[in-house]
């Protein structure tokens, strides 16, 4: 029986920027930094009150199975936006927006009330969207 | 027009929070930074409060223990990483330390001293073995 994730990956364009923006933008904290024999880099974060779940800043770079011409494809659908695999909970979206508005971070939607809950939604520095919403969403009455 | 209700109230207790992660190595009392958000110090509280869940004075305690954390990590000596931190003094900082992390600093920095060596020693033990074959980098007990 699957009891739980432990590691995700997140395919960024430069891992020491994005390593940058996870911890100094986001908050989050980093975990392991293994430079690799044969080249690579092993760099992972966690969320800041999820330490037993780290996220992998894989690289779009030709590396391990990844040819020149695939990894091209990834960087490219990367920068266009193309993935968006992960949802953040926080304790309020509003006062998370804000702060991370003041410190640069791009959203493509600010704190929306939806039926469920508020919701925004924010670029990383590499182009990937991921949704934030509440711990305990504040519902809208019918 | 503002974005949502409210908003000003947010971007007050916003400037609060990340005031205290720009200056908690300073010796700043988080329950009177209630000057910064322009609020009266018990509204401030319990807005604080409400938005982030903890009060002002623990969240900052939180961030000079998790500084001290990195700084013990590191290597660095259990007086210098309180120091450092913002704390006054060792044993209120062991005490806090312990309430949060469950050991003491000088233990905690043991501890992560024998898990980096570790690390260095044996990288692959700290990559899932799904990772690391798929990326080429051979585990214990394959061939050549």
């Amino acid at each position: 029986m699957i009891a739980r994730i432990t590691h995700v990956s997140v395919y960024v364009l430069d891992q020491d920027r994005a390593l940058e923006f996870y911890v100094q933008k986001l908050g989050f904290k980093k975990h392991t930094d293994i430079p690799m024999h044969g080249g690579g880099r092993w760099l992972t974060v966690t969320p800041p009150e999820q330490p037993e779940l780290e996220v992998a800043l894989m690289p779009t770079a030709p590396w391990g199975p990844w040819s020149t011409e695939n990894a091209a494809a990834m960087r490219a659908l990367v920068q266009q936006g193309m993935f968006g695999f992960a949802a953040f909970k926080c304790k309020d979206v509003r006062a998370t927006y804000e702060e991370l508005h003041v410190k640069g971070v791009e959203f493509t939607m600010p704190p929306t009330q939806q039926p469920f809950g508020i919701i925004a939604v924010l670029k990383d520095d590499s182009g990937n969207t991921f949704s934030l919403s509440e711990l305990e969403p504040k519902k809208v009455k019918p | 027009m503002e974005p949502y209700p409210k908003a000003y109230l947010y971007k007050r207790i916003v400037q609060a929070k990340m005031l205290m992660d720009e200056r908690f190595t300073e010796p700043i009392d988080g329950d009177l930074i209630s000057g910064e958000a322009a609020f009266s110090h018990s509204h401030f509280i319990r807005l604080f409060k409400q938005v982030y869940g903890v009060v002002p004075r623990v969240y900052l305690s939180n961030l000079r223990i998790d500084h001290a954390k990195q700084l013990l990590e590191a290597g660095s000596a259990v007086a210098d990483a309180c120091l450092s931190a913002g704390f006054q003094s060792i044993p209120t900082f062991t005490r806090a330390f312990k309430r949060r992390t469950g050991h003491t600093p000088a233990v905690y920095r043991e501890l992560s001293g024998v898990r980096d060596r570790h690390k260095q020693a044996e990288p692959l033990e700290h990559i899932p073995s799904c990772y690391a074959s798929w990326l080429g980098w051979p585990q214990k007990g394959d061939p050549g």
